[in-house]
């Protein structure tokens, strides 16, 4: 079997290095004192001109957070991490936030260099030339460095700002929602999180407001021994509608950096969240050094009637993944939506999946996971379906797909499928695969390489996924995957 | 898991302990096996739900107390109880109260290459194949097997001789006899040599109302190309507790078909783990439950594809009525040698009562990549189209209600090759319609 013998060669030579992401810049930072004490969580709180209730906030999960254990059930296994040889802030030195002008010019070229546009005529002429607008918030390290559009968008009554602005400036909001779905004793990760989050976005779409752009967020660690704590909260009111993509990268290092994240998502009466991510940090070198630890706590609440919920992730980077979108069917007749696909390769690790609770009546649910395993990586769905006692009529369908490309990697899925409710239908399908060998020779005889191949059959393989991808994500994606796989197959 | 800090003991637990204090001291490999087993109790305990693979079934709080172990059973009462496949045309076994009840079973004119005898006799006379007892060993804990290796001190040693081909199944009747709650722990083996083929049938069976606790273990090492069919079929009393583990080495171009059928107990939980360590052998396990009231059961899996070119198939219905609680648990692991393994697993539950539960956990573990593997789970009410063809033909609801069900548990039960076998579980899946209805 030639196709076979090839892939296996392929893998062999297998070579990771390819991210392309991978430069590091050179600006002068400010950094807090390494090592994590309540003097870290007052460090920051005070660089960020934090209220009073916000400080408490922060040292009450600090507090916490030291009685709690790291989570040992992932199928992950990482040198342990030591939470004192960490910088928890880091920032560029010139203030930034006055106008784009200010901003440190080596910061917008690596943004142009992501090709993100974070001056508005960039992204206007992107316009000209048959684009789309989206607004973005620019994530250095732990600030937010720039934020695009904010005027068009206050003229719709979008409130769209780094969290740290918002705590100051519409405390009221803040207090009510923050740690409303992810609370600050949800899990180990985020706590910590609570406790020394730097910055992230901050999103208010008001009643019956639809968002008249994408909004989204660029996270980038430069720094070394640093790791990144954002805190994402959008909050669609009434009958709103918002559409949130974010992104991620890291420069090539040798050490490991953390990412611990929380993303809370509330959706009133009628409202609907679309949140895509891309996640590409830096995945490791081809033996497994480096990389990006990437524990991330995400959670949405579909709190109103009727509300919907949907996740969409295409997770290519990072050494480590341990990511659980999940949706709260709490009011009747909401929906969640989770639609995820994990490509691991070279050493990594991915377990990723999704929580769907039900809890209202008539709610449903849709989870389809795409996982495609190369080189010596592994790569595990992890998901859990519960209709509660009280979730008449509640729906759920689950695909999880795997496929496996070269003999060293794993895949694995590990579904809870738990029913309390007599007229709940839950219906749950998985299956295992490699690519055939029927499907190569047939893509072969018309001339395509193996590898073009590969890339046809996997994106034919994750399409259902992509497709629900807004439009200029799903291109960069397509050519994600084709990267990710570069040197995997055969 | 990691270093928790055990809590304290609970009542039950520390009675099973008093009973481990009598695991003798002794030389040979078994007596070793036992006391490793009673330590690692020692250390673990009962599982509770932070032990992954007992999640469902917390054993530390189902387990209220321990009974203490059982003595022998009048024979004319173990007689009187054990009506389980009576009918059926099998050599008959009856183990009451853990031990052979010789006067009841039928251990003579045995077929030319069956050979069978006591688990006690063969420890008396120290028998060769008692070496193949803990052949398969867990990847983790489990203090079910664990108590069963500890206490058990009969059950039936069956071996095959390679190529011989018995056509009557021998039938062990599982049963508890006593006025007042005990435990009891048996442990057979079953040897089937290459070549060969053999039925194996089990039943366990007690009085309604007593709280003993039953906990059963049996061993099946299958040799390259031989053939073997298991039925076991599990109507424990009402209130009693029911522990079982089936442990299947599976050899080279072999096929292993076992069909478990539960309708008792309060608290059941059956495991079965697999090993294939021969190449394109062939593993069906199917199973059905029916629950009502507030029964609990549990139906756990773990089939270990080490080898390459295996096939495995594994289909488990469930109907739950009343607040009846269904579990199950089913981990296919496909080792990196373990290529051009196709493995399915289904798990279906048909949920009748309002305030019943299903939890689903199939699971798939697999490092090798030319596999095919799949795994599906449901759970839902009776569909209202499908109850509307009937009735729209005259058929009354709670008929066409049972007419689905029995058609949703035919589909499983159909896989018992046995006729006879197979019909006395239809009859007794009617029986069980029949007395909801």
């Amino acid at each position: 079997m030639p196709a076979v013998q090839e892939t296996v060669d392929q893998v062999r030579s297998l070579d990771v290095d390819q991210y392309k992401y991978g430069f590091f810049t050179e600006i002068e930072t400010e950094k807090a004192p390494k090592g994590l004490s309540e003097d870290t969580v007052r460090f920051i709180s005070a660089k960020k001109n934090e209220p009073e209730w916000m400080l408490e906030w922060r040292l009450e999960a600090f507090r916490r957070w030291l009685t709690m254990r790291e989570p040992d059930w992932a199928r992950v296994s990482y040198p342990p991490i030591d939470y004192q040889d960490l910088y928890y802030y880091s920032a560029p030195k010139r203030p930034s936030e006055l106008s784009i002008d200010d901003i440190d010019p080596e910061i917008l070229a690596t943004y142009e260099k992501l090709g993100i546009p974070l001056r508005e005529r960039d992204a206007l002429l992107g316009i000209a030339s048959g684009g789309t607008k989206v607004a973005v918030d620019a994530v250095f390290d732990s600030v937010s460095v720039a934020t695009t559009f904010k005027e068009e968008l206050s003229k719709a009554g979008v409130i769209f700002m780094p969290i740290s602005e918002a705590v100051r400036e519409y405390p009221e909001l803040v207090k009510k929602y923050l740690g409303s779905v992810v609370p600050v004793t949800d899990n180990y990760f985020a706590t910590l999180n609570s406790a020394v989050f730097s910055d992230g976005s901050f999103v208010y779409v008001p009643k019956g407001v639809r968002c008249p752009m994408e909004l989204s967020t660029y996270f980038r660690i430069n720094e070394r021994n640093t790791g990144q704590f954002e805190r994402t909260l959008i909050i669609a009111d009434e009958g709103a509608y918002v559409s949130y993509l974010e992104g991620c990268t890291a420069p090539m290092r040798d050490e490991n950096q953390l990412h611990a994240a929380v993303v809370e998502l509330v959706a009133l009466d009628d409202a609907e969240i679309k949140y895509s991510t891309v996640q590409n940090w830096y995945p490791g070198d081809k033996d497994g050094k480096g990389g990006i630890f990437n524990f991330v706590t995400k959670r949405g609440d579909c709190r109103g009637d009727r509300s919907k919920i949907s996740w969409t992730q295409v997770e290519t980077g990072s050494a480590i993944t341990w990511k659980y979108p999940s949706c709260i069917l709490r009011g009747d007749n909401s929906q969640g939506e989770f639609y995820s696909i994990a490509i691991s390769n070279g050493r990594q690790q991915v377990d990723s999946g999704t929580k769907m609770i039900h809890l209202g009546k008539n709610t449903s649910s849709r989870i389809i996971s795409k996982g495609i395993a190369a080189g010596y990586s592994d790569n595990t769905y992890r998901g859990l379906v519960t209709a509660h006692r009280k979730a008449t009529g509640a729906r759920n369908f689950t695909n999880c797909d795997s496929l496996l490309i070269g003999d060293k990697c794993g895949a694995h899925t590990v579904p809870y499928i738990e029913s309390k409710n007599s007229s709940a239908q839950f219906e749950h399908e998985a299956t295992t695969s490699k690519i055939s060998d029927d499907q190569l020779f047939y893509c072969r005889q018309r001339g395509l390489d193996p590898e073009e191949a590969t890339a046809l059959i996997v994106n034919g393989f994750v399409k259902d996924v992509l497709q629900q991808l807004p439009m200029e994500f799903a291109v960069e994606a397509q050519k994600l995957i084709a990267v990710s796989l570069e040197g995997s197959v055969g | 898991m990691n270093a928790d800090i055990r809590p304290i003991r609970t009542q039950a637990e520390q009675a099973i302990l008093a009973s481990l204090a009598t695991v003798p001291e002794g030389g040979d490999r078994l007596a070793d096996l036992r006391r490793a087993a009673a330590r690692s109790f020692e250390e673990n305990g009962l599982p509770h739900r932070r032990v992954e693979e007992w999640k469902y079934t917390d054993l530390r709080s189902l387990m209220r107390e321990a009974v203490p172990v059982a003595g022998a059973a009048a024979v004319a009462e173990a007689d009187a109880r054990a009506c389980l496949l009576r009918g059926v045309e099998a050599r008959r076994i009856v183990i009451a109260n853990g031990a052979v009840v010789p006067e009841l079973s039928d251990l003579a004119d045995l077929e030319e290459g069956l050979s069978l005898t006591t688990f006690a006799a063969a420890m008396a006379a120290g028998d060769e194949v008692l070496s193949r007892i803990g052949g398969i060993v867990p990847s983790r804990y489990d203090a079910s097997l664990a108590l069963n290796t500890a206490l058990a001190r009969d059950g039936v040693v069956i071996t095959v001789t390679p190529g011989a081909a018995i056509a009557r199944p021998v039938h062990v009747a599982h049963v508890f006899a006593g006025g007042t709650a005990a435990a009891m722990y048996d442990r057979s083996l079953v040897v089937v040599g290459a070549g060969a083929s053999f039925t194996y049938a089990e039943s366990f069976e007690g009085a309604d109302g007593l709280a003993y606790q039953a906990n059963s273990a049996t061993e099946f090492v299958v040799g390259d190309g031989a053939h073997l069919d298991v039925v076991r079929l599990q109507e424990e009393g009402a209130s009693a507790f029911h522990l079982s583990t089936l442990l299947f080495d599976v050899g080279r171009d072999s096929k292993v078909h076992a069909f478990t059928f539960g309708l008792g107990a309060a608290v059941a939980r059956t495991t079965l783990y697999a090993t294939l360590s021969g190449e394109d052998s062939h593993v069906g396990f199917n199973g059905a439950t029916l629950l009502k009231g507030r029964q609990h059961a549990d139906s756990t899996l773990f089939l270990d594809h080490q080898v390459p070119g295996c096939e495995s198939r594994e289909l488990f219905k469930t109907v739950l009525d009343d607040s009846a609680r269904g579990v199950f648990q089913g981990k296919i692991v496909v080792r990196q040698a373990a290529q051009k393994t196709d493995g399915r697993m289904m798990s279906r539950a048909l949920v009748l009562g309002d305030e019943a539960e299903m939890d689903n956990k199939p699971e798939l573990e697999i490092f090798a990549d030319d596999v095919q593997c799949g795994h599906g789970a449901t759970c839902g009410a009776i569909d209202d189209d499908l109850l509307f063809y009937l009735r729209a033909r005259g058929i009354p609801k709670k008929e066409a209600q049972s007419l689905l069900v029995q058609a949703f548990v035919g589909e499983a039960v159909e896989t018992v090759e046995h006729d006879g076998l197979r019909e006395a579980l239809v009859e007794r899946a009617e029986a069980w319609l029949a007395a909801r209805a």
